[in-house]
């Protein structure tokens, strides 16, 4: 919010303790609220799209079956005959991710994927979960990968190191891309929305020169529409890869 | 326009640092002993386990019974649509079949009458033909046996009339001399 001539626009991120002392005991902030109306909202809009089961489907169904065919669609089509066994796990972070996102969009609401801690705990899970499959499937074998094939044998203690380094840094790509996104949206939103507000304190030119900032906040909130898909859509098929990488290589 | 965490940072810095009453120090994100931020992520994860569980356990095989029991719905209804297509068309071919062969048959039949009809009306014909000629023969007898009947009573109609007129003129008649005069009339005549 804007407070006289300052603008504080990560004031936004701050957690508050919930319920009072009983939320402050147990570490309840607005986050996990926030968490459990997006998980609320995915389950209800499931739960009640699917409600009817008409072979001729309504609006609703025909939502919720097409939500279920994309991401069905998206795991099975890049991680391969396997993808049926990690289609909960991608439908679970897609629509966690994305409900987060776009319920943070919604005014006087909180963002969760703007966290580092949330997003690297969730690109964390996607990285153990890729080290637990491929030693299902490939066994110890799978850390031949770290020597690229054909590669001359004198080049090994520069490739080994780069390939390991590449490879963890995939979690903190993944959670870093998800949280400035969404930070930097909501940073400009809110800078924006101050400039309005400042500007329109300043009388009739104010009034008139407030309208620029608005018009922007209006095609942010459009761009932030569509960077919210966007992420929830490049985490779940960066999972995806690195889930076809471990069950078949 | 690209959000890149450079931007952001370099947005966010000057921002964060300007003096006021509730400017948040740095960006609260980073401020990992905030035992806040620490909840949020124990939170996260029972709350992401829960969805997890409940999305694979209940929500999704929900809707992939839909499509699934539709899909089977679609197939089975095709397949009765292209088993009633081939019996119709099967049906169609018997009907094709049938016509032709009634066709066929009927035109045996028409030829068959039409032949028929021919040989009676040739047989009639003849038949009208041979009866025409004999009655004509009849006839043609006949005519010459009245015409002879004739010629053979002219003589005698002759030889009356001459005995009446020849009586009403001179009271008396020679029957032989009137009768030889008809018969030398006659002859000179025929």
């Amino acid at each position: 919010m804007a407070s006289g001539s300052t603008i504080d626009a990560l004031g936004q991120f701050e957690l508050h303790p919930i319920f009072g002392s009983f939320g402050e005991a147990l570490c309840l902030s607005q986050a996990p609220l926030y968490m459990v109306i997006s998980v609320a909202v995915v389950l209800a809009f499931l739960y009640l799209g699917m409600k009817p089961k008409a072979v001729v489907p309504g609006r609703l169904q025909a939502a919720a079956e097409v939500s279920y065919e994309f991401v069905h669609g998206l795991a099975v089509d890049t991680i391969g005959e396997k993808g049926t066994a990690f289609f909960p796990f991608v439908f679970a972070l897609f629509f966690f991710i994305l409900a987060g996102n776009y319920i943070g969009l919604l005014p006087f609401s909180y963002t969760f994927t703007s966290h580092i801690a949330v997003t690297f705990a969730l690109a964390i899970t996607v990285f153990i979960l890729c080290i637990l499959t491929s030693l299902r499937f490939q066994g110890i074998a799978f850390l031949k990968h770290f020597m690229p094939e054909g590669a001359p044998v004198a080049l090994c203690p520069i490739l080994i190191p780069i390939e390991i380094l590449s490879y963890i840094s995939r979690p903190i790509s993944l959670s870093i891309r998800l949280f400035a996104n969404m930070v930097a949206g909501h940073v400009l939103l809110e800078v924006f929305a101050s400039f309005t507000i400042m500007l329109a304190g300043l009388g009739v030119v104010g009034d008139v020169l407030a309208v620029t900032p608005l018009v922007l906040n209006i095609a942010l909130t459009a761009l932030e529409l569509l960077v919210g898909l966007l992420q929830a859509y490049v985490f779940a098929i960066l999972t995806c890869i690195y889930l076809r990488e471990a069950v078949d290589h | 326009m690209r959000l890149t965490p450079r931007f952001l940072l370099s947005a966010a810095a000057p921002l964060a640092a300007l003096p006021g009453r509730a400017v948040a120090e740095g960006m609260p994100q980073l401020h990992f002993k905030d035992p806040l931020l620490q909840g949020q992520v124990v939170w996260g994860a029972i709350i992401f386990i829960v969805f997890y569980l409940l999305l694979s356990r209940s929500a999704l095989p929900k809707v992939a019974d839909v499509i699934k029991a539709r899909e089977v719905r679609v197939r089975n209804d095709l397949d009765v649509a292209r088993r009633a297509r081939k019996d119709a068309d099967q049906a169609q071919k018997e009907l094709c079949e049938a016509r032709e062969k009634a066709m066929e048959e009927a035109r045996a039949t028409i030829q068959g009458i039409r032949d028929t009809a021919k040989e009676k009306i040739r047989v009639q014909a003849e038949e009208t033909a041979a009866r025409l000629e004999a009655e004509i023969k009849k006839a043609e007898a006949q005519i010459a046996l009245s015409r002879s009947n004739a010629l053979g009573s002219i003589n005698e109609i002759a030889s009356s009339t001459a005995t009446v007129l020849t009586e009403r003129l001179v009271g008396t008649a020679d029957q032989q001399a009137i009768a030889a005069a008809v018969e030398h009339a006659h002859a000179a005549r025929s």
